[in-house]
């Protein structure tokens, strides 16, 4: 064997890691590797070291061996059995330092840690922060989603022809990006290295902040050892050759390797039987995990609870045994698809429940062919109704009667088993939903944000990597006797959450049972926020299909104090409402396909490009053997092969305020004093016209970048210090990397801690990223060394102060400038700036008028200026108008209305702006509040609770659209289209 | 909803409920206000309970400090230890841009949230957002109030050098413990003049300089960040005995910094923006005032021992200002980056720089700054660690681990340095 080490003393020498999911262990014999070992290790840390070492016992039984441990689970278990312990990115450091000392970076994924080290120029080590999510873990994950192993998802990946743009942040928005991808039928080839590249732009993002990889990079880790796709991903990325790129042998032991290493310089001497028994005995004294209550205190307990909620029934009957006519509900969810089928008595003939595969399109057509076959010639159905993410795909396919949305369906179905039903909980595979129901309408939608999602399909990821299904998981935590108690944030920071209590020793059934209480208390925290159980609601209806799981219904029933409905068939509601749906309203006649046409019906999807607009979106172009085509991926109708619609005459705001943007982009005057950039991102949007007649007038030719698209995003990514930022903070860095692209001799954002003072709150202040963001860029995007950065502090609000600070700070830049030519600089920039913002005050009354005129309803689409980007606002406004919706900007009427007394501090001019915004809604009949808030604005917290109460206190509905790089628009046309449904009923229900 | 008042009444029979942040510091404070007249309490009530009350009654995407102090209030007054009809609770406010300053509005909203809607909140505040009838800053008061942040400052500074090499365990915190005794004693009996103020530093310097103590080289890491979660135990969990207990030496800069960084702010904003002027004067004597009474501090420490003596404020912002613009003035703003340049400069190369997941002003003055501060000062080894109520303690420490082990590396690499 190869000598690896050369020891600076001879002996055997044990390195022991213990990750997330794996344990490894080397070892290192005069230098050489005599045994290795790289298996899982399903949470039994100490019994899975154990056996790999007696399993290594020839090699080290009778010497004097010194062992050391390294790995994020391996600290509790080195800790309680006094073995050496070295962190592992050291460890790694260490290795590679002694092994290839010629390395300039190395790249490491474990499980569930992403780690970077930078050698050259200083050493540098870096892990991934806790929100940035697990690799490996998550690579798993994603491979269970699309029901491949992961080899399989490996093989898939090399295959592709595309990549699509997948969030990189965290697993759980990766996951929002791939379902919808799946339901629409995108390749598979495609999205797996779609997956892949989402790895690396996350070790990019998150782990490189501003320094490149580049040099002699070597990738470590198990990942990077068996995922030959996403080895490719790395080295096109970062444009390695292969000289450049290097996967040693021992990638995925090196930790244990660099374990052994300095097990070799700093570990006292020991003996093999020693090493084992001090393992043996290594059981946690002090355990960090705290634990609660069981589920159940014994068998009794748990048979009168089964037995409460299986008299919510639906009765049954045999499908072969019936004849007349039939109702066909389906639902096609994110991760699972459903089917009921029923008789006029709204009972059972039929149910399927399954997750869809990734491919929910063949998932039905076999579910058709096995209905037909039942029915035979003695039932017909008479209607079918479709429901989910999948609705439009699955409507287009089978020619179903009707799709209805989601909300709808449940509640439908929800008030069959209890007519005074006054709360709704659905937990599905990927999302909470919760319905608040008044005056026999929908009063209130909540919906989980991106960040608590995955809940159900968590616990069954989890389940399955534990070794475990679904319900045998959940089973084992039905009796769990101190259930760990995991908290209630996001998923992945319940993985680390996991860890820990695996460290500590806690068991499988603990495990269950914790994380069932964790998905409770996310949904009664999290998503509904909660002070009491009263709060909910007298009548709880719970489903979906993560409440077949009776620890989940346990846990929210003692959380609840209160006991609550789950229909038996908990898991089919949304197909079950679906089908009552369109049996309430059936047509003359179904246009759902014939079993004739069953036969031969074929489904091809293919992608491409819209040119239908300067958006390109990408499209996946469906087409049925019927001759059906459906079209997803689209922002606008146009895409969808629809001439343009009327849509383009309904007005919309957002799309205005882009328009003039780029008008004023477009004159740019000449250089006479110079070229200078501004940046169109986070406060410019509101700005620019200032900034512009400013430099305008100063003689410079002014560059104004333009709307943002993923393409500048990626052009600035690798510069972002935290990743835990807001989107549109972030994609600041790719307008700064366009405006040196084109040529800016000189870039300026200036500082601006006040916002403009429009007298309606206590103070007029930005936000901290808004206000700051410049001294960031600074520090972090080398390339502006190369220009005139421009970032004087200065004060807006007076044009006096204005010209002064301005003059102060451009003259240390520009020798010639004078103070009064900026004094008349300032007055031309603030006249455009108030010209500005009275044209789109005047836009506004004039869309307000034109609904008015027209009777359309108007959506005020509020936020930020930002907001409007179309990148930050993924289309939602375009969408909005292509569902009938009027869109105006909270600044374009927010001078209609005095300030509403708030409950908080009214202290930032743009939320100023929201809360009077907020206030024209609850006061005009006409008028719908949806609120954008970008994912990780901690302002947004504060405003979010606030606009609710204002609008809900008067009667209005309240609803949040959570936005990130994710572009999920499906998941948004839901919750649009569950507003108009809600607003429908009122309306209908006021009638009555 | 209504602010309810905390009305002169209220005064006699209310006990005013003070949040733990800094435990040194905030027992003296809440003496001073028993000297006031007022009856005030430390809160001491930590654990699972008070994050989970914050978690019910809070706005989970709100920043973990405004979870926690919520939280302990509610815990708290839930506790059956108190009356609620007979607290009120005491919180401050800077007025800020940051999230912070809306603390006391989130705090008033849970308590109606909760059913405590009656209960009366204090805003301590020096910008005059917020005033109560029944809670007068005077001027002695706030004179007290200033001795009593310099005498906590000291202590977490001498007990910082002396606890890592004590000879007898314990000695640390016994004499720390002794002396916040000695001193709220000393507060209880009437105002303190400023001359005994400065005979006590001398004494406790001393006293803590004659603690016998080994002289071995330990990793020295200083600590910053989010103010709260900075310095409280409840928010970093227990980050400086975890430090302590992996053999380092902890360095914090002290509460005083922060004091005359929210009173120097007041100045730049008339230097920039051409507002205030009238404010500013007065903060100018203020800055003056603190700036005076922390050299006298700093000479204390000098005169009488051989500890490393706190810097002065001007100082510290001297080394910042290639860094930032002094005009960052939200959250911790620039006196974050300026106590980690502190920190080098006085030869704390470790650094952990602790905020509460998603702060806003850290993402530019603390995560934004490590770059170009690392680019500067090659051998300096920062950590930024985030956290909340999910983050769990394993992941916080194996990050803070990496850091000790680099650290370590660093050290002995100088040792056999000073050998050769």
């Amino acid at each position: 064997m190869k000598k690896l080490i050369e020891a600076t003393e001879k002996g055997t020498l044990i390195g022991i890691d213990i990750g997330s999911t794996t344990a490894k262990v080397v070892v290192v014999k005069d230098g050489c590797i005599v045994y290795s070992r790289y298996e899982r290790h399903m949470s039994q840390v100490r019994e899975k070291t154990l056996e790999l070492l007696r399993e290594a016992n020839e090699f080290i039984s009778g010497e004097d061996i010194k062992v050391a441990v390294s790995g994020s689970a391996g600290l509790g278990m080195a800790n309680a059995a006094g073995i050496n312990f070295v962190q592992e990115v050291f460890a790694t450091g260490e290795i590679v330092k002694t092994l290839s000392p010629e390395t300039s970076a190395v790249v490491e994924l474990g499980g569930e840690d992403a780690k970077v080290i930078f050698f050259a120029g200083g050493t540098d080590e870096r892990m991934n922060g806790s929100c940035a999510g697990g690799t490996g873990a998550f690579i798993d994950q994603m491979a269970t989603l699309l029901n491949v192993t992961p080899d399989e998802l490996d093989e898939l990946s090399l295959k592709s022809e595309r990549i699509y743009p997948i969030a990189s942040r965290c697993g759980v928005f990766a996951k929002t990006d791939i379902q919808p991808l799946l339901n629409q039928g995108a390749r598979k080839e495609d999205i797996a290295a779609s997956i892949y590249q989402a790895v690396v732009n996350q070790t990019i993002a998150g782990l490189a902040q501003g320094r490149r990889i580049e040099g002699k990079v070597m990738f470590l880790g198990g990942p990077l050892y068996f995922c030959k796709g996403l080895r490719r991903r790395f080295t096109e990325t970062l444009n390695l050759d292969e000289e450049h790129a290097v996967f040693p042998e021992y990638a995925r032991i090196s930790v244990a390797l660099g374990a052994a290493l300095y097990a070799g310089r700093s570990s006292k001497i020991t003996n093999s039987e020693d090493l084992i028994k001090s393992i043996e005995g290594a059981v946690s004294q002090k355990t960090q995990t705290s634990h609660i209550a069981p589920l159940f205190e014994n068998e009794e307990e748990y048979e009168a609870f089964c037995k409460r909620h299986s008299s919510a029934d639906v009765p049954a009957f045999h499908i072969e045994e019936y004849s007349g006519r039939a109702y066909l509900g389906i639902d096609c969810g994110s991760t699972t698809t459903k089917l009921t089928l029923i008789d006029e008595d709204a009972n059972l003939l039929y149910t399927y429940y399954d997750s869809n595969k990734g491919n929910p399109v063949e998932i039905v057509r076999e579910q058709l062919e096995i209905i037909y076959k039942k029915c035979g010639t003695r039932i017909t159905i008479a209607g079918s109704a479709v429901t989910g993410y999948g609705e439009e795909l699955i409507c287009h396919a089978f020619g179903v009667d009707r799709g209805i949305v989601e909300t709808i369906a449940h509640y439908t179905a929800a008030r069959h088993f209890e007519p005074k039903v006054d709360f709704i909980l659905d937990i599905g595979g990927q999302d909470i939903k919760c319905f608040k129901v008044k005056n026999n309408s929908i009063d209130s939608i909540m919906l989980n944000e991106a960040c608590s999602s995955g809940c159900g399909s968590f616990l069954e990821t989890f389940a399955k990597s534990m070794g475990r299904t679904a319900s045998e998981f959940a089973t084992l935590g039905l009796f769990g006797k101190a259930p760990v108690d995991l908290g209630s944030r996001c998923t992945v920071f319940m993985n680390s959450s996991v860890k820990q209590a695996q460290k500590d020793g806690a068991g499988v059934e603990d495990i269950s049972a914790g994380l069932s209480i964790s998905v409770v208390k996310n949904a009664i925290y999290k998503v509904i926020r909660a002070g009491s159980a009263d709060e909910l609601g007298k009548n709880v209806v719970v489903q979906g299909g993560t409440f077949y799981n009776d620890a989940v219904l346990r846990a929210f029933e003692r959380e609840l104090g209160k006991n609550v409905i789950r229909p038996t068939i908990a898991g089919l509601m949304g197909a079950y409402g679906a089908a009552l749906y369109v049996k309430n309203t059936a047509p003359e006649k179904s246009t759902l396909i014939t079993p004739s046409d069953l036969v031969g019906f074929t489904h091809k999807a293919t992608s491409t490009r819209c040119g239908g607009c300067e958006n390109r979106c990408q499209l996946t172009i469906n087409t049925f053997s019927n001759g059906a085509r459906f079209v997803s991926g689209n922002q606008c109708e146009r895409g969808a092969g629809a001439k343009y619609s009327v849509a383009g005459d309904i007005p919309n705001l957002h799309r205005y305020k882009r328009a003039k943007l780029a008008s004023l982009a477009e004159d740019t005057g000449v250089a006479k004093r110079g070229v200078i950039g501004l940046p169109l991102a986070l406060g410019m949007y509101e700005l620019a016209p200032m900034w512009h007649g400013i430099f305008r007038q100063l003689g410079f030719k002014v560059l104004l970048t333009g709307q943002s698209t993923k393409e500048i995003y990626q052009k600035g990514h690798f510069s972002i210090p935290s990743d835990t930022a807001c989107y549109p903070a972030k994609l600041m860095h790719g307008h700064i990397e366009t405006l040196m692209e084109s040529g800016a001799e000189a870039i300026f954002y200036p500082c601006l801690t006040y916002n403009i003072d429009e007298h309606s709150g206590q103070n007029h202040y930005n936000c901290p990223v808004v206000a700051y963001y410049s001294e960031l860029l600074k520090g972090n995007t080398e390339s502006l060394s190369k220009v005139k950065f421009l970032y004087p502090y200065l004060n807006i609000n007076s044009e006096k102060e204005l010209a002064r600070g301005l003059y102060q700070y451009l003259s240390q830049f520009y020798d010639d400038i004078t103070l009064k030519e900026l004094r008349v600089a300032v007055k031309v920039g603030v006249e455009a700036y108030n010209e500005w913002m009275m044209d789109i005050r005047n836009e506004g009354k004039r869309a307000l008028k034109y609904s008015q005129e027209n009777n359309i309803p108007v959506m005020i689409l509020a936020g930020r200026p930002y907001h409007t980007d179309a990148e930050i606002g993924h289309g939602i406004d375009k969408l909005a108008n292509s569902l009938g919706f009027a869109v105006v900007s909270e600044d374009s009427i927010s001078d209609l209305t005095e300030t509403p007394k708030v409950n908080v501090l009214n202290q930032w001019t743009y939320h100023s702006r929201l809360y009077k915004a907020a206030e024209y809604a609850a006061t005009h009949d006409n008028c719908q509040l949806v609120q954008l808030v970008s994912f990780g604005c901690g302002v947004d917290a504060i405003t979010t609770d606030e606009v609710r109460e204002l609008l809900e206190s008067r009667g209005k509905l309240y609803t949040q659209l959570k936005i990130d790089e994710i572009t999920n628009l499906g998941a948004v046309k839901i919750r649009l289209r569950s507003l108009m449904g809600a607003m429908d009923e009122r309306k209908a229900g006021a009638k009555r | 909803m209504n602010n309810v008042q905390f009305t002169p009444d209220m005064k006699k029979d209310y006990t005013i409920l003070v949040p733990t942040m800094l435990p040194t510091h905030f027992k003296m404070i809440c003496q001073i206000f028993r000297s006031f007249g007022y009856k005030a309490d430390l809160l001491e009530n930590y654990g699972q309970n008070v994050v989970d009350s914050g978690l019910k009654y809070v706005h989970n995407d709100t920043c973990y400090p405004a979870l926690l102090v919520i939280g302990q209030f509610i815990d708290a007054i839930e506790s059956g230890k108190y009356d609620p009809h007979k607290v009120a609770l005491l919180l401050t406010q800077t007025g800020g841009g940051c999230r912070a300053s809306n603390y006391i509005s989130l705090l008033r909203k849970a308590l109606e949230k909760a059913g405590y809607g009656y209960i009366p909140v204090i805003s301590l505040n020096f910008s005059g957002l917020e005033s109560n009838p029944g809670f007068k800053i005077t001027l002695p008061l706030l004179r007290q109030l200033v001795y009593a942040v310099f005498y906590g400052d000291l202590l977490m500074l001498l007990k910082n050098q002396c606890r890592p090499y004590e000879i007898n365990e314990g000695e640390t915190e016994a004499l720390c413990e002794k002396w916040t005794k000695k001193l709220v004693e000393e507060m209880a009996e009437g105002q303190m003049n400023y001359k005994t103020v400065k005979r006590r530093y001398a004494e406790i310097v001393s006293d803590f300089h004659n603690m016998p103590r080994t002289n071995e080289k330990k990793i020295k890491v200083g600590i910053v960040g989010e103010i709260f979660v900075k310095f409280s135990p409840l928010g970093n969990n227990h980050l400086e005995d975890f430090l302590v207990s992996e053999g380092a030496e902890v360095s914090m800069p002290g509460l005083v910094d922060f004091c005359i960084y929210c009173v120097y702010n007041n100045i730049v904003d008339t230097k920039l923006y051409g507002t205030g002027k009238v404010k500013s004067l007065v903060m100018k004597w203020v800055y003056n005032y603190l700036c005076e009474k922390q050299n006298d501090l700093i000479e204390a420490v000098k005169e009488n021992s051989n500890f490393k003596a706190p810097t002065p404020i001007e100082h510290t912002r001297s080394l910042v200002e290639d860094y930032i613009g002094i005009g960052t003035k939200m959250g911790e703003g620039w006196l974050l980056p300026a106590e980690m340049l502190e920190l080098i400069d006085s030869g704390v190369k470790n650094i952990v720089c602790a905020q509460p997941f998603g702060c806003l002003p850290n993402h530019i003055v603390g995560k934004g700054m490590m770059k170009p501060i690392k680019e500067r000062n090659p051998d300096v080894n920062i950590v930024a660690i985030d956290y909340d109520p999910g983050a769990t303690k394993i992941n916080q420490e194996n990050r803070i681990k990496l850091m000790l082990s680099c650290a370590a590396e660093n050290l002995n690499n100088s040792k056999e340095e000073a050998k050769v």
